[in-house]
């Protein structure tokens, strides 16, 4: 019955200006954007020496490199790399556990319903900010000038540079936490302490049980990588079979690394589905 | 005034007690046996590591006048009484930290175009065969495990020492940390625009084009922006290897004891951390409001 319609454009033209006739300068945003994008990777990539002739040869180089790492293979020293391996998840259990124990304290004063004072809260959060802006290697050689090559140092590199982060998380969690119960608690007559004790805690530890655990997971990869400078754990065996070109053993570790991760990974999320119920921790 | 607090009888209050105490026991023991677990795994893992309480007792003296230390001139100064002497490099490691920033920049950028390509294969609802699926996801799970840093090491030897395998270490990791990320956010577009699309008998890139991207761009670019924040720490120490960028600075002055360089090298990195930070965190709000801030 009823055939095409006709459609007056022009009325719905000037209906929804917005759609159709937008302003030069909001069509111009996005292709100026990109182009400031492309200019800036030109840029970096005259500034940062690339060129073809040596990306292809690196290429070629790196297929040589991956022939050459088939078969995985640890040769005669698996046990050692076995060691390691415990090393590193010693290291990222050890240090994970050091820097939540360490940062809870601290996260309170970090809050804003706990701490209400902006002058003592200020300080708190930009000392934790600096903390996480250090990367972990930086803190892993710092300690090796203090405590001496090997796990130790790697333990509390972890240790130092989780506190930041945790610290930082902790506190959100806090913050997050419903007021209701503390003022319930107030209303009882708790102290402060009495408040952060049956009125927070309950509310946060769970989340705080969920970040650590899933921190655990993360930091079996870095603890990974911080025996490349020399603290401990299955990284330094990594940088030195790397330096002597003992490519099937690199391939060996890279794998071990992988399940090892991947295992962890199982093992955590398991875990903290039981602490927390399927609920996604960020 | 007096306060009235109802309490109740005795008997009352021990029947009361003793049904609360039934009720969290399984609750406490299940807790109790949590800790000892952990607190078993814990003495382990301090036995695997080599912890020794006494070094740290011994040299954590050290760990302070460390910073004491790093923050005292050659002059036997603060460092803050002298800021010309003790910024003297300042020339050179700002355009090391500017390397640093181009490494991630394009690393991320590069990282995030591969993701791009990759994504639509590794998502659940738009890939177009099981078996790519399966294939583009082991990949992204490879790149994305592997830290970047020991990408760098096997890159340097593979192309050279400098800027590029950092740059390409670090766009190999963004790849796969960013593949997936973007394959979640596909997975969760909503498929009706895809069905309206290929009813008019679009092709599969059209579908992509015109039903999935328009919902998933916003996202794409908030995390990228939050990769580029990850990777300039990254790249701060890519240098540790010798892939490029102020780390390099860094690694001499630390091992070599160049205390008050050591402070001023960490200054400029944690304020460039804090300035990129703070930019692309607001870039983000506006750029795609609050909510994408993720």
């Amino acid at each position: 019955m009823t055939g095409p319609q006709e459609v007056d454009t022009a009325e719905i033209r000037a209906r929804y200006p917005d759609v159709f006739d937008r302003p030069a300068l909001a069509r111009l945003a996005m292709p100026a954007m990109i182009v400031a994008a492309l200019g800036i990777l030109i840029y970096g990539l005259v500034d940062l020496d690339f060129s073809p002739s040596r990306f292809v040869a690196g290429l070629s180089q790196l297929g040589w490199i991956s022939m050459m790492m088939i078969p995985p293979d640890p040769g005669s020293s698996l046990p050692i790399y076995l060691k390691a391996l415990g090393e590193t998840l010693s290291i990222a259990l050890l240090g994970t556990t050091l820097a939540a124990l360490f940062a809870l304290p601290v996260s309170l004063l970090a809050a804003r319903n706990v701490v209400p004072s902006i002058i003592l809260r200020f300080p708190v959060r930009r000392f934790l900010d600096s903390i996480r802006g250090v990367d972990t290697l930086i803190w892993a050689l710092v300690w090796i000038n203090v405590v001496g090559l090997g796990p130790f140092a790697g333990v509390l590199a972890i240790a130092v540079s989780d506190f930041g982060a945790f610290g930082k998380l902790f506190s959100e969690a806090i913050e997050g936490a419903d007021q209701k119960q503390v003022e319930g608690i107030r209303a009882s007559g708790g102290s402060a302490l009495h408040e952060i004790r049956f009125g927070l805690m309950p509310q946060v530890l769970p989340v705080i049980a969920g970040q650590v655990l899933y921190f655990i997971e993360s930091n079996t990869r870095s603890a990974t990588i911080i025996g490349i400078v020399g603290a401990g754990g299955i990284g330094l065996q990594l940088a030195e079979q790397i330096r002597v070109l003992e490519w099937q053993k690199v391939s060996f570790l890279i794998l071990m690394i992988l399940v090892a991760v991947a295992a962890i990974d199982f093992i955590s999320s398991k875990l903290r589905f039981a602490i927390i119920g399927r609920r996604a921790v960020a | 005034m007096t306060v009235a607090v109802s309490i109740l009888p005795e008997q009352q209050l021990a029947v009361l007690n003793a049904a609360y105490n039934k009720a969290v026991f399984r609750k406490r023991l299940r807790l109790l046996l949590g800790v000892a677990i952990f607190a078993a795994a814990l003495l382990l893992a301090a036995i695997g590591a080599e912890v020794n309480l006494r070094t740290l007792f011994t040299y954590f003296g050290n760990f302070v006048s460390y910073f004491d230390r790093i923050l005292t001139l050659d002059s036997g100064q603060r460092v803050w009484t002298d800021v010309g002497e003790w910024l003297w490099g300042w020339r050179k490691c700002l355009k090391m930290l500017g390397e640093t920033l181009l490494i991630s920049y394009v690393g991320t950028l590069t990282g995030a175009v591969f993701a791009f390509a990759l994504n639509f294969f590794a998502a659940e609802n738009t890939s177009p065969a099981p078996w790519l699926r399966f294939v583009v996801r082991r990949l992204l799970e490879f790149a994305r495990t592997v830290p970047g840093i020991v990408f760098a090491l096997i890159f340097v030897i593979a192309f050279g020492l400098g800027p590029m395998a950092g740059v390409l270490a670090i766009a190999i990791h963004s790849t796969g940390a960013l593949g997936k990320l973007f394959s979640e956010m596909v997975e969760n577009a909503d498929m009706k625009p895809v069905e309206g699309i290929r009813s008019t008998g679009a092709s599969w890139l059209s579908c992509m084009r015109f039903a999935i991207l328009p919902q998933v761009t916003a996202g794409y670019a908030s995390y990228a922006l939050l990769r580029f924040e990850i990777n300039v720490r990254e790249a701060s120490v890519m240098g540790f290897v010798g892939a490029g960028g102020i780390g390099q600075e860094l690694v001499v002055a630390i091992r070599k004891f160049y205390y008050s360089d050591v402070s001023a090298i960490l200054l400029l990195i944690i304020v460039t951390v804090f300035i990129i930070d703070i930019s692309t965190g607001w870039l983000r709000g506006r750029l795609f409001g609050k909510e994408a801030r993720t």
